[in-house]
Formats: C-alpha cells, sequence, structure tokens
C-alpha cells in the first residue's frame, strides 16, 4: 500500500489553537536524497520566522511544501488546526486532492528568489490576475487595489509598465504587491534578494520591513540578508542536512550561537560578505 | 511556341482555381492551428496523450498523398473531394504544429507554473492567460512556415480530384497540348502567393523573435 493512503491519526498536533503552521514528522525525499528528515516545527498566527543554513539543508523545500509545489514524503503539515497536505477521510487522513490543496492554499501567498512575474501581462495585470479570477473581486475594486499596493512598494507609476521594463528590483516588489493582493494570511519569502544586483538589495528589503511593520502577516523567509533576518523575524530556525540544528531569537542566534553548526555557518556568511 | 494571347484566354479559369487553392490553404491551416493546439495541450494527459503521440508519429511519418486518397476511398460519396481534401490536409499538418505548440509550452519558465500556482489560479487561467500566449507569441514563426508548406501541399489533392489550381492546369494542358504556357503560369501564380506571405511571415518573425 503507498504511503499517500496510509491513515494518519487525524488529531491536530501542537499546542491547542496556538500554531498556524505545523510540520508534524515531515519528511522529504527527491529519489534516495533525504532533503527533510522527520522535520517537526511550529509557526504561531502573526509570527515571522526566518530559516537560515547552507545551501541544499532543505529551507525552501519548507517553503515549496507549504505552497504545494512540491509533495511531502511522510508525515503531515497543518495550518491553522486543520490538515494541509492531507485531508480528512472518516476518522483519518488522506493524501490531499488537487481541489483541496487549491482551496487551502488560497490563503498563502509565495515571493520567488527569480521574481516569475508574467511577462505577458502589465504590472497591473500581474497583480489583478489572482483576485480577480481566482477571489471574484470585482475588476474597478482589485485595480484600487493594485494601485495602493504599488504605492506601498514605491512603485505606483509603474502600473502600465511591463515587467520587462523593469529593473530586478522593482520586478520583485511588483511580486511582493501581487502576492500582498491575494490578502494572504502567511507569506513564504524564497531567498527574495538573491538574484539581485548588490544595490537593488536594499529597496526590497525596505519594503519588506514596512510589509512586516504595518500588517500582522505570518512571514516565513529563507534568507542569507542576516540583517534583515535579525531586524524582522521573531525567531530564527538554523537548518542543517533536513534537520533543525538550532533555533532562538534572532539576538541569541546571531550574538551567541550554541551549537557548532551554526557558529560556522555564521562565520562562513559573514566571511563572504553577507 | 509561347502564344500570349492564348495564355491571356486560360488565365481566368486558372485565378478561379488559385481561389479554390487559397481557400482549401486557409481552412486546413485553421484546422490545423486550432486542432494542433488541442492536441498538444491533451499530450499532455498521461494515457490520452501517449496515444495522441502514436497518433501524431504515424500521421507525420506516412505520406500526405496516401493518407488523402485512403481517407477518399473510405468516405461516403455525399461528401465531397474537397471537404475530404481539407479535412485531411488539415489534421496532417495539425501532427506538425502540435510539436511546434508543444515546444512553445515546453519553453515556457517553470517559474510561470509555480507563479500561477503560488497564486491558486486554475487551470483555465494558468493556460489561457499565461501559458498560452507565451508560448504561442514564440513559436508564431515556426507555424508561419507550415501555412506556406500547406499552400504548397494542396496539389496534392488532384489524387482525389479537387479543382485546386494543378487539377485545373492538367485538364487545360491535356485538352490543349500547350503544357508550357499553362504550367508556367502555375508556377507564378503560387510564387504570386507564397513570396507575399514569406515576406509577411519574416516580418512577424522579426516582430516576435524579441520578448
Amino acid at each position: 500500500m503507498p504511503p499517500s493512503d496510509t491513515p494518519v491519526n487525524a488529531e491536530s498536533p501542537g499546542v491547542e489553537g496556538q500554531s498556524l503552521i505545523v510540520f508534524d514528522d515531515v519528511v522529504k525525499r527527491f529519489g534516495d536524497l533525504t532533503v527533510l528528515d522527520d522535520l517537526n516545527f511550529s509557526v504561531a498566527p502573526g509570527e515571522r520566522v526566518t530559516l537560515i543554513g547552507p545551501s541544499g539543508s532543505g529551507k525552501t523545500t519548507i517553503l515549496r511544501l507549504l505552497m504545494t509545489l512540491e509533495k511531502i514524503t511522510e508525515g503531515v503539515i497543518w495550518v491553522g488546526g486543520e490538515p494541509f497536505s492531507h485531508m480528512r477521510r472518516g476518522q483519518g487522513l488522506v493524501r490531499a486532492s488537487e481541489g483541496y490543496m487549491r482551496e487551502r492554499r488560497k490563503r498563502i501567498g509565495m515571493v520567488f528568489q527569480q521574481f516569475n512575474l508574467f511577462p505577458n501581462m502589465s504590472v497591473r495585470q500581474n497583480i489583478t490576475e489572482a483576485p480577480v479570477h481566482v477571489l471574484g473581486t470585482p475588476k474597478d475594486e482589485a485595480n484600487a487595489r493594485a494601485k495602493e499596493l504599488l504605492d506601498l512598494v514605491g512603485l505606483g507609476e509603474k502600473i502600465d509598465a511591463h515587467p520587462t521594463q523593469l529593473s530586478g528590483g522593482q520586478q520583485q516588489r511588483v511580486a511582493i504587491a501581487r502576492a500582498l493582493a491575494m490578502q494572504p494570511e502567511i507569506l513564504l519569502l524564497d531567498e527574495v534578494t538573491s538574484a539581485l544586483d548588490p544595490e537593488l538589495v536594499a529597496g526590497v528589503l525596505d519594503v519588506l520591513r514596512e510589509v512586516a511593520e504595518t500588517t500582522d502577516i505570518t512571514m516565513l523567509c529563507v534568507t542569507h540578508e542576516m540583517g534583515f533576518a535579525r531586524d524582522v523575524s521573531h525567531r530564527v530556525l538554523m537548518f542543517d542536512q533536513g534537520q533543525i540544528a538550532e533555533e532562538g531569537p534572532p539576538e541569541q542566534i546571531f550574538g551567541d550561537p550554541k551549537e557548532d553548526r551554526t557558529k560556522s555557518f555564521l562565520r562562513s556568511v559573514l566571511d563572504n560578505g553577507f | 511556341m509561347w502564344d500570349f494571347q492564348w495564355t491571356l484566354q486560360i488565365l481566368p479559369d486558372l485565378l478561379g482555381a488559385l481561389g479554390t487553392t487559397v481557400q482549401i490553404t486557409f481552412l486546413s491551416y485553421l484546422i490545423a492551428l486550432v486542432l494542433g493546439l488541442l492536441i498538444a495541450i491533451a499530450r499532455r494527459t498521461p494515457f490520452f496523450g501517449a496515444v495522441l503521440h502514436a497518433a501524431t508519429e504515424f500521421i507525420r511519418t506516412t505520406p500526405l498523398v496516401i493518407q488523402l486518397v485512403f481517407v477518399f476511398l473510405l468516405t461516403p460519396a455525399h461528401i465531397t473531394p474537397m471537404t475530404v481534401g481539407v479535412v485531411v490536409l488539415g489534421v496532417h499538418y495539425a501532427a506538425y504544429t502540435a510539436e511546434v505548440y508543444r515546444s512553445g509550452i515546453e519553453g515556457v519558465a517553470k517559474g510561470q507554473w509555480e507563479a500561477a500556482r503560488a497564486l491558486s489560479l486554475p487551470a483555465r487561467r494558468t493556460w489561457g492567460a499565461i501559458v498560452l500566449p507565451q508560448a504561442i507569441r514564440k513559436v508564431i514563426p515556426a507555424l508561419g512556415n507550415y501555412l506556406i508548406a500547406t499552400f504548397k501541399d494542396t496539389p496534392l489533392l488532384i489524387a482525389i480530384g479537387v479543382a485546386e489550381l494543378l487539377t485545373e492546369a492538367q485538364r487545360i494542358g491535356s485538352a490543349s497540348f500547350r503544357v508550357v504556357e499553362v504550367y508556367t503560369v502555375v508556377g507564378f501564380l503560387f510564387l504570386l502567393v507564397s513570396i507575399p506571405s514569406a515576406i509577411l511571415l519574416r516580418r512577424l518573425e522579426r516582430r516576435y523573435a524579441a520578448v
């Protein structure tokens, strides 16, 4: 019997009503490669969590599992007290159907390393496409909201531009506006400044600081920008080989790391001029 | 000897036949464009996709003229040769345009699909508003080449007796024994259509090349 049909305990784990996201014994393998190894962690509503660690440690996979861009191998992910990677059937859980996932992931937004704006659409259409066609927002309302969001990211005058006419930093700010237009409860940020020229990084991070300060969106952020991680996050998770090597508030992780793996990772990141 | 007077006399008949040829070309091409796109999309489904793949490979690896005669002989008599010709030519080239669309679809960056998924866009919007506009834009020049190819293959319809340009030329030629004039004019008439089309395609290509 394939693991997808194995009934799993349908009791929601985690502290009662306290956790928005729960990873419950999550395993993710790509072929023989184990990327996430029996991972357990939870995120509280409104919490901003930064994931750090060497490349290949599984940070991005966590975001991709939450966005349903990858399928979980074992374990269960819970969002808002309800199963997310699975769905309830009778007393147990079965693997989530495409329709179930589509419904559940509407409350989750993602910003990608490579922006992934739609090049065949204007900035306005990029932002209004999902609100209009997924949430059923009237066009006028979606347009007005797009304008507000573009003002927030400092690109109000670019509403009719096409993505190809924008710099990388501007494209990424539009991508942030596009994700926010869906009014997500959870925002996933996947190395959003890694593809940018150094002089464009600050503009994008400023926008995200603003979002962090002015909203209560729960944020999961994979980044190499340690200064940004220190400023905005409530908690830092240090990953190594698919497991959490160390976790704690940013002051402790960056100021007084306990684990050798954390120390050596932070040293290598700082040496590389990040 | 070349007889100008006589050439002018046969011109109206040949032009009329050219009209039929152009009509066949456009109707077949329309079928090829629409059906090819549907095949390219359907080929991404597991089982049906494999069946379609085998079918399109079969069409691509057998001669068009045999397909024409074969289907013509199998269809009931009340269906005109013209209809058979248009459909067979259209389906034949759909097998080719499907490949073109497929390469265009595969050329759309993975990140585009992922962004569409991250926004929870339904499949209809993902295809209709994001993937296909980008894919088709890239393959317009390649699709255009098949318009010219379709046009140049219309004379094969002579095999099932459709009164297109070559059939008409053969009729006039065998009735008058003046084959030089007839086939020269036919050749020019083909050029008259294909050269402007080629120029138009070159322009399209230049316009859509830079994405």
